[in-house]
């Protein structure tokens, strides 16, 4: 049938199309999902949600800019803890969080804007984390980055009186729905993907490619890097937030070092930059870890998810370092020949070079 | 020192040390709009340090550098580009990973990228600039006879081509000033010739500044109509082709002292 490869080529060509083409098919799976499924495969659907979020930002600006970030719990933490307190019942707040200022104490937001300022909360943090910690790179960002877990914790348990210190917040209302996660997962996926191919795209991979070559061609690395590393602590905090109203408690431990160590596993897996690739491996961990885990109740292995994940780690970074989809993305293997609108002339490229020779 | 009104670039008595060695000492330069300046000297002479210098990957130790009467010193490589000054590298630092006209388009980002909150909602006007940066990195790449390797990963472009390619990418960030570190080095006769029309073309159609850096003697004295020479870290001669070459100290430091009279 010509009629399909036809619409095929239509829908290549008009991104927009092909969006609410997708937007449309994701609406009607969320429905599906909420009307026929039980809580708890709804649960574990958010949960593969939330990762999708945190893979995606983390690819973005660990893969895309080459900065070698393990912080995105300690946003995660900003960005649920700030969600879960606007959130709270403004009953209980006077007496459980005392310390808090009196607008917020009497007040009592929806998911959304408390989402949103989760999400600025963990933005502005790694904006004043960044100008110091982004001088270094490598493993010693990686190390620094680690140490910003640290203080988050710390910070929380110490901050008793508006926190409630190491006891955590427990039954806040549970507003996550597969809505509200995946309709950011779309906006999560639109942003990084829109920035991804675009100028500000290139120079963000031309740090990673080359810091040195970067500059001289004028890529102002330190306010790039910083750019790319406050948008990923946006989304690890909005994903922060619908976490805590998913699962309604919040405690400094609800994560730390080995949440790090699994979006990292995501985001290699899927390949460093490659933001499908980490989409589809947040997918598959999810959902592998959920379906372990009667697997680990009958045997009496807990843990086994992780020492299997640390396993294919090592198995990935021997045979296949550069992941599912190396930076690049399964749909977009190939440019279209730039310059040129690319409704008739991309196909005389597609799978080769143009004949004539200089 | 007065700059007269046509200098472009200057480097004032530049000295770079990296630890106990002097990689560079008290070299100054002076280039007018349209020169093409060649710099040549043996092995470890100063002439890829003189030229970070310029380029501003390196901070001098002393000494001071200016674009059209601005001064750079101390600045961060980036202020040098925006200021007006390209540079290839000798041992080629190409975007492997990315394709041949996204190299030459991140050359075009610093002037023409649009910003992210109008990239993320794909704005008109940064649609647009997509769309030129993308026009203008074809035509560039047609222009250093590049057409053919438009959609190729870089880091899979045969060697001479990188080269070219690496050009391009430097003339995308619309310098003033183009400094070539060794661009030959590796190249067969043939690219070699192709190469030295390439240069022609971007200094006479351009009208850009050029330096190059060079070993092959014969290729700087036949583009360049002016050469200085550096022997372990200092200048020991500045002048037209045939004045290097009848300078006494310049056939020392190639040849050894009580040797050959003419160098190439």
């Amino acid at each position: 049938m010509t009629g399909g490869t036809g619409m095929m080529d239509r829908l290549r060509h008009n991104p927009a199309a092909l969006g609410i083409g997708l937007l449309l098919i994701g609406a009607a799976l969320i429905a599906g999902a909420e009307a026929w499924l039980t809580p708890f495969e709804r649960t574990v659907i958010g949960f593969a949600g939330i990762n999708i979020i945190l893979a995606v930002s983390l690819s973005f600006s660990n893969g895309l800019t080459g900065l070698f970030s393990l912080g995105h719990p300690a946003f995660m933490m900003l960005g649920g803890y700030t969600a879960a307190i606007l959130t709270f019942p403004a009953m209980r707040k006077s007496t459980m969080l005392p310390g808090l200022p009196e607008f917020i104490a009497t007040s009592e937001l929806s998911l959304l804007p408390a989402t949103l300022a989760g999400g600025v909360v963990a933005a502005v943090a790694a904006l004043i984390a960044g100008f110091p910690v982004l001088r270094l790179r490598g493993h010693y960002l990686a190390v620094a980055t680690l140490g910003l877990i640290v203080i988050v914790q710390v910070l929380i348990n110490n901050m008793d009186s508006i926190t409630r210190g190491a006891i955590g917040l427990a039954g806040l209302p549970r507003l996550s729905n597969l809505w509200w996660i995946y309709g950011w997962v779309a906006v999560t996926l639109f942003v990084t993907w829109q920035l991804k191919h675009a100028s500000l795209g290139r120079a963000l991979m031309s740090i990673r490619e080359n810091e040195l070559a970067s500059a001289s061609i004028g890529v102002r690395r330190a306010r790039l890097k910083l750019f790319a590393f406050v948008l990923g602590a946006f989304f690890a905090g909005v994903a922060g937030a619908l976490w805590a109203h998913l699962v309604t408690n919040l405690t400094p431990n609800s994560f730390g070092i080995v949440t790090a160590f699994m979006i990292v596993v995501m985001v290699v897996l899927g390949g460093s930059g490659s933001l499908i690739g980490a989409a589809l491996a947040a997918i598959a961990l999810s959902v592998i870890s959920e379906a372990a885990r009667p697997i680990e109740r009958a045997i009496d292995a807990y843990g086994l998810v992780q020492i299997v994940t640390a396993t294919l780690l090592i198995a990935v970074l021997l045979f296949r370092p550069q992941g599912l989809f190396g930076s690049g993305e399964p749909v977009t293997r190939r440019m279209t020949t730039p310059g040129k609108p690319p409704s008739k002339t991309s196909h005389e490229h597609r799978g080769g070079f143009p004949n004539e020779t200089s | 020192m007065v700059d007269t009104p046509d200098t472009l670039l200057e480097g004032d008595r530049l000295s770079r040390r990296f630890g106990g060695v002097v990689a560079l000492q008290d070299y100054s330069v002076k280039l007018s709009k349209g020169d093409l300046l060649g710099l040549i000297g043996p092995n470890g002479a100063g002439k890829t340090t003189a030229f970070n210098l310029l380029s501003g990957v390196l901070p001098p130790s002393a000494g001071s550098i200016s674009l059209d009467g601005r001064n750079l010193t101390g600045s961060q490589p980036e202020a040098f580009a925006e200021a007006g000054i390209a540079r290839s590298f000798q041992n080629i630092r190409l975007f492997k990973d990315l394709s041949a006209w996204e190299n030459v388009a991140a050359g075009y980002h610093m002037r023409h990228g649009a910003g992210w909150l109008s990239t993320i909602l794909a704005l008109p006007g940064a649609r647009a600039s997509e769309r030129r940066m993308r026009e203008k990195a074809c035509a560039l790449m047609e222009t250093v006879g590049l057409a053919d390797f438009i959609d190729q990963r870089a880091g899979d472009m045969p060697y001479g081509h990188q080269r070219k390619l690496e050009i391009a990418r430097a003339l995308a960030t619309e310098p003033r000033v183009l400094l070539l570190d060794e661009p030959a080095a590796g190249m067969n006769a043939t690219e070699t010739e192709e190469l030295k029309k390439m240069i022609a073309v971007i200094h006479e159609d351009l009208g850009l500044t050029l330096v190059l850096v060079e070993h092959d003697m014969r290729f700087v004295m036949s583009l360049c109509r002016r050469v200085q020479v550096l022997n372990r870290g200092e200048l020991i001669a500045d002048g037209t082709p045939e004045e290097v070459q009848a300078t006494p100290a310049v056939a020392e430091a190639y040849l050894g002292k009580g040797r050959g009279k003419k160098v190439a």
